[in-house]
């Protein structure tokens, strides 16, 4: 009796391709395989059709026309007689801005919620369930639209601000006044913040497409290099700890180093701040950030955090109450064990769900368009794309543009869960 | 003389101090037990006396009747005195009908309304298969609010009365064979298409009965060339029926015995049943796709693999509102040229797309979670590939991921508001930007933004409630 | 055998696609409504009320060209399209043709492949500004902070201004007319612009109308009509031909109401041809001979139109102005009808 897995030797038959395990595999990939290459062939051959009827070629080439559209916020310089390719950088970057600054708040405000939610405080524990329950339950285009009203509804006119002369006469002051010793005028159509300034600035390079920005690069170096040289110093330091048993005195040598050359460098270029001052009909000088970007952060901000309070609940309430136990009997005090033990665990636990957080709102910013941010998606896939009619090159490009973001998020995101979780030994 | 001293019984306990009783011990270990706590609870306090201070005065001030903005304003300056202010819940009580059904016509509200009770009918087998209990109760709640909303939408006698049939036969059903109501839930789609768009009752039957043909070329195939080849033969029936029967067959049946009720164009849904049809459609299609995207990720086959992988990486990796201007700008280039179909079916297909991807996440979470035995056994027994996932693994990993299957509906369903960017009539912003249009009515803007929260709160969180209590239940009976 | 089959219902979709596109007005005809791309709402030119009946001035025009082809001014569905998709809109043959206050400009005929058949409207981008930041001209706007719609002509036209007269700007996108509006009034911008009918019918609707003025710059030329696809030139005239018919209507003191009064006694031979008594100038466009007899019962003419929906006395109170016909000093003229 032959076995079941000799090859048959009256030789090769159509139906093993169905019937035997061996072929069917490879049946199935073809078929697969065919059957994806026909549709692909199908779209692209309806896409070079439909093109032809409407007289439109496919091609990138109006990129580099004038762009002829203003943009409030730009991070780079940017006029409307630059290239819509320009206009595409300015809102990429605008995306990217709100997306570093709302995952940063959001964690943080979201661990800040997830930890109080476990506070033994009833009426705090209250408040934040209804929070986290009030923000996951209702859309996010809800809240953002509401920030933008309240923002631009309860601050005060920048005419407020004056002080006319007959209310000088009679002593009075102001509707309204700057904050933070005079520095930051927040007003119903943005927020004034001050701006750096360089007496001596080191200038800046001009590589063709970007300008190199010498004064920022300089000031990030020196950054990079005091916290390098700070680590170096503690690993030493703990180094020292671990052979001898005694710690070196490290505070004041770790203070010098984060914050003298720093110093140095800003008074070496005669850094000051520009303060922001009433002119005409509003603020000039600084740094105006629009209410539609603050609208914005506030609202992925407080939406995003309510999901982390619970990944992080959730995170905290996976550590066993023996470790805390343990901790208590080692005789650590409850923030320490916190800090020390609970944490750091718990950090395993958080950190996968926290990346598909950081994506969500990465595309969440998307939604500026409610707020009209203008955003990749403002620039691209609405202003250029409306005054080209290029539908189809925009929507990919920007499709392309967001799948790379969010690829290159979750890579580095995954790479920080490799090193945070617990290596099997 | 007894000299001993003994107590006999017990003494009575003292009260606890009184720092240790009643509500000063509550209000000490739960607001105020360290320094720390008491700023926080001093901080609450703060926090809701700002909220309520600054809000109650609009609140109470609520206008209820009234045509216009404008005399909503009349009517708060004469109760409550110049420059106060108030919420103008006219403008909602005008509108309602709008933000529920879009401009769905009011004598016809009873089908949407009908469809939204049904569904909850066609869910029930699925939900309780093989608890009677829990499966009447559920039918009895559907038809005793059916019966309530049908009154008020003021139905027609006929329709009220088949209606009343038709709910009466599924409560019948439930006691006498419970089983079979998993026969309506396969028969719902096209009884729901119907009722929503209305139109001769044959196109949507006719429809059907192309899987009916697909399944009845299976079963006479497979005898002769075997299952795989007879499932294909069957596909390729049903979608040449689709494509060259269907219409005359339906038109030919139309002619024979008109039976249609008025037909409704989509552009006239909108609101919550816009936002509701999308939602539901949207995951209920996604289902088996995602199902079949996460076994093809997980398969060993390298090209299914690639492509699964790339497709779900590629939709999730992009935002929602990329992919809804790609049903209104771009499926028109992808599409055969000259064809063209309904927005709001563009934008299902892509909401179904969209849903499928993060549905194969969620079931691939299940699937994982399934212990490696499961797998060997089910090889163990000799069940080839599809017998294996149908009887074992599926069953049990799309049990696991039920939890996470309502979330992800729930970030559909809020996810919906997002068409009103393609010009449709979502309740939160389409609705409210017409409203807004409307003359007597200009210059509104909380007050509808409120009640759309509200609602959708309210549906949201009874969803993710219903979830918890889900994920509580299936984690004591699960290993 | 597979493949082959695939291949066979591939044809055959192509072939069921191919059939639909005959002519806008068979399909029009075969479908028994007209499909009118509209604003998602515009107060005064197209907005639906709670139960979803649409008005307004350009909503009437659709409403004419449906009385027109399909003797029925209720056979139009009106789809509503955001600056962004109209044109896609009506490229991929979604609506049978746009009138939502679009403007004319030569890209747009070149680029985007349509074709303006008509100017229903003359309008020009104007400002607004409150009477209390004490400015008379748009020129004095040195800094100011305007609101505007994104997606539209007007942007482009902003900047241009702006750059011509040396003056700076800081822009507050916005993405509707109510939202822009209520920006305005909150002072997140000093000035709104948009076209000067937009700027009074906001204007119109405000609480404290008079603390707002409208400044004397029109800034730019902005058409606004009806807009179709390119290819299709029958189509394209019955647009405009129902459009100039309005206006013969108003020109030659034709209404709604005395319609069949006027078509009884009249003499003109002109009016005999437009109203269908005399000659088959309707059958000519492939319609009806009373095509725009019905197109004009429909709405009345485009005095009418213009009166009922945005003329003085309603709260929009818009002027004539250029849109005035040509024998009383404005733009509108119609070539004849003959």
């Amino acid at each position: 009796m032959a076995m079941a897995t000799d090859v048959p030797k009256d030789g090769f038959r159509l139906s093993m391709l169905v019937y035997d395990t061996r072929y069917r595999s490879y049946t199935i990939q073809i078929v697969v395989l065919v059957l994806f290459a026909l549709a692909v062939a199908w779209l692209l051959n309806n896409t070079v059709q439909n093109l032809e009827a409407r007289g439109k070629e496919f091609n990138f080439g109006f990129l580099w026309q004038r762009a002829g559209y203003d943009i409030g916020q730009q991070l780079i310089p940017y006029s409307n007689d630059d290239t819509h390719f320009r206009a595409l950088l300015v809102g990429l970057l605008n995306t990217l801005v709100v997306a570093f600054f709302g995952c940063i708040f959001a964690t943080v405000l979201g661990v800040i919620i997830g930890v109080l939610r476990l506070s033994k405080n009833w009426l705090v524990g209250r408040l934040m369930t209804v929070y986290v329950e009030a923000f996951r339950n209702v859309p996010l285009l809800l809240w953002i639209l509401l920030s933008y009203v309240i923002l631009s509804e309860t601050t005060p006119n920048p005419k407020d601000f004056r002080l006319t002369d007959e209310m000088a006469a009679a002593g009075e002051a102001p509707a309204a006044s700057m904050m933070f010793w005079d520095s930051v005028a927040v007003t119903n159509r943005g927020t004034n913040i001050p701006s750096p300034l360089f007496e001596r600035g080191l200038g800046s390079v001009d590589l063709g497409l970007f300008t190199v920005n010498l004064t920022l690069l300089a000031v990030i170096a020196v950054i990079a290099g005091s916290v390098w040289f700070n680590r170096r110093l503690l690993s030493g330091a703990r180094a020292r700890q671990e052979s001898t048993g005694d710690r070196p005195v490290t505070w004041w040598k770790s203070l010098l180093i984060l914050f003298a050359p720093i110093t140095l460098l800003l008074l070496a270029m005669g850094f000051h701040l520009e303060v922001p001052t009433l002119q005409g009909f509003n603020f000039k000088g600084g740094i105006l950030v629009a209410h539609s970007f603050t609208a914005l952060l506030i609202a992925l901000t407080l939406y995003t955090a309510a999901f982390i309070a619970e990944i992080v609940r959730a995170g905290i309430q996976a550590i066993s109450r023996g470790q805390s136990e343990a901790a208590f009997a080692l005789g650590l005090r409850p923030g320490r064990t916190m800090n020390l033990v609970i944490l750091p665990q718990a950090l395993r636990v958080i950190i996968p769900p926290l990346i598909s957080q950081y994506l969500n709102l990465t595309k969440n910013t998307s939604l500026g368009i409610a707020v009209s941010y203008l955003d990749l998606r403002g620039t691209l896939g609405g202003i250029t794309l409306n005054q080209t009619g290029r539908e189809l090159e925009c929507m990919l490009l920007m499709m392309l543009i967001y799948l790379s973001i969010s690829l290159s998020i979750s890579a580095v995101m995954n790479m920080y869960n490799n090193s945070v979780q617990l290596k099997a030994r | 003389m007894d000299k001993h001293f003994a107590r006999s019984e017990m003494l009575p306990p003292l009260p606890p101090p009184l720092t240790e009783r009643g509500v000063v011990k509550w209000l000490r270990e739960n607001l105020f037990s360290t320094p720390f706590n008491i700023a926080l609870t001093l901080f609450g306090i703060l926090v809701l006396w700002w909220l309520v201070s600054t809000s109650l005065p609009w609140w109470l001030n609520s206008v209820w009747v009234a045509d216009s903005l404008g005399q909503c304003r009349d009517i708060v300056a004469a109760n409550a005195g110049e420059g106060a202010t108030g919420a103008c819940w006219a403008s909602i009580h005008v509108w309602w009908g709008a933000f529920i059904f879009g401009f769905y016509p009011p004598e016809e509200w009873w089908r949407p309304i009908l469809a939204f009770g049904l569904l909850f009918a066609a869910l029930a087998p699925v939900l309780f298969a093989g608890q009677k209990r829990n499966l009447t109760l559920l039918l009895g709640v559907v038809a005793a609010f059916l019966l309530v909303t049908l009154w008020l939408a003021g139905t027609p006698t006929l329709a009220f009365l088949l209606a009343v049939a038709l709910i009466a036969g599924l409560v019948g059903l439930a006691q006498v064979a419970p089983g079979r109501l998993l026969w309506f839930t396969l028969v719902y789609p096209a009884l729901c298409f119907w009722l929503l768009w209305g139109g001769s009752i044959w196109s949507p039957l006719v429809a059907m009965a192309g899987f009916a043909v697909l399944y009845a070329v299976f079963r006479a195939a497979s005898p002769l060339i075997g299952l795989s080849p007879a499932a294909g033969a069957g596909f390729v029936a049903a979608v040449l029926w689709w494509l060259y029967l269907d219409a005359p067959v339906a038109a030919a049946l139309q002619s024979v015995l008109p039976l249609a009720i008025e037909a409704i164009n989509s552009d006239q849904f909108g609101g919550f049943l816009l936002a509701t049809v999308i939602g539901v459609t949207g995951i209920s299609f996604s289902l088996p796709i995602g199902i079949l995207l996460a076994l093809g990720r997980q398969s060993d086959m390298l090209i299914v693999k690639t492509l699964s992988v790339g497709f779900i990486e590629f939709v999730r990796g992009v935002p929602l509102i990329t992919l809804l201007f790609t049903a209104s700008l771009l499926l028109q280039y992808f599409l055969p040229p000259g064809t063209n179909f309904d927005i709001i079916l563009r934008v299902i297909i892509l909401v179904t797309f969209f849903a499928a991807a993060y549905l194969a996440e969620v079931i691939r979470g299940g699937l994982a979670a399934l212990p490696r035995g499961q797998y060997e056994a089910a090889d163990a027994l000799g069940l080839d590939y599809w017998r294996a996932q149908r009887l074992i693994i599926l069953p049990q990993a799309l049990k696991i991921s039920i939890p996470a299957i309502v979330s992800t509906f729930i970030g559909l369903f809020k996810d919906t508001t997002l068409v009103s960017f393609v010009g449709l009539m979502d309740p939160l912003r389409g609705v409210t930007t017409i409203l807004r249009a409307d003359i007597n009515w200009k210059g509104i803007y909380w007050e509808p933004y409120i009640f759309v929260g509200f609602i959708f709160f309210l549906i949201c969180f009874g969803m993710s409630r219903y979830s918890m209590y889900l994920e509580k239940k299936l984690k004591t009976d699960h290993r | 055998m597979k493949k082959s089959v695939f291949f066979g219902a591939l044809a055959a979709t192509t072939l069921v696609a191919g059939l639909s596109s005959a002519g806008t007005v068979d399909d029009i005809k075969a479908r028994g409504e007209l499909i009118c791309g509209s604003n998602t709402g515009l107060t005064g030119f197209g907005t639906p009320d709670a139960s979803g009946n649409w008005t307004g001035f350009d909503v009437d025009l659709c409403r004419a060209i449906a009385a027109a082809v399909l003797g029925d001014a209720t056979k139009v569905k009106f789809v509503p399209t955001t600056g962004e998709t109209r044109f896609t809109a009506l490229q991929s043959g979604e609506v049978d043709l746009l009138v939502r206050n679009s403007t004319w400009t030569a890209s747009r005929d070149s680029e985007l492949a349509l074709d303006f058949v008509a100017v229903n409207y003359y309008d020009g981008q104007g400002f607004m500004v409150k009477k209390d930041l004490g400015v008379s001209s748009a020129k004095e706007l040195d800094g100011a902070t305007v609101c505007i719609q994104t997606g539209t002509t007007t942007e482009l036209n902003l900047a241009d201004f702006f750059k011509q007269n040396n003056i700076s700007y800081q822009p507050v996108t916005v993405a509707d007319d109510s939202e822009a509006q209520r920006q305005y009034l909150a002072g997140a911008c000093d000035a709104y612009t948009t076209d000067a009918s937009g700027l009074a019918a906001s204007r119109a609707t405000m609480p404290d109308a008079e603390n707002h003025v409208i400044l004397p710059e029109i800034i730019s030329k902005e058409p606004l009509g009806p807009v179709v696809r390119h290819g299709d030139n029958n189509w394209g005239d019955v647009v405009r031909w129902t459009y100039y018919a309005l206006l013969i209507a108003e020109e030659k003191g034709i209404t709604a109401a005395n319609v069949e009064e006027v078509l009884a006694s009249t003499t003109d031979e002109e009016v005999k041809r437009l109203l269908g008594a005399s000659g088959d100038m309707g059958v000519k466009f492939g319609l009806d001979n009373a095509a725009f007899k019905n197109a004009i019962m429909a709405g009345g003419n485009y005095g009418e139109i213009f009166a009922r929906n945005i003329g003085e006395g309603t709260s929009i109170n818009l002027a004539r102005g250029l849109n005035a016909l040509w024998t009383q000093g404005g733009l509108q003229y119609a070539p004849p009808f003959r």
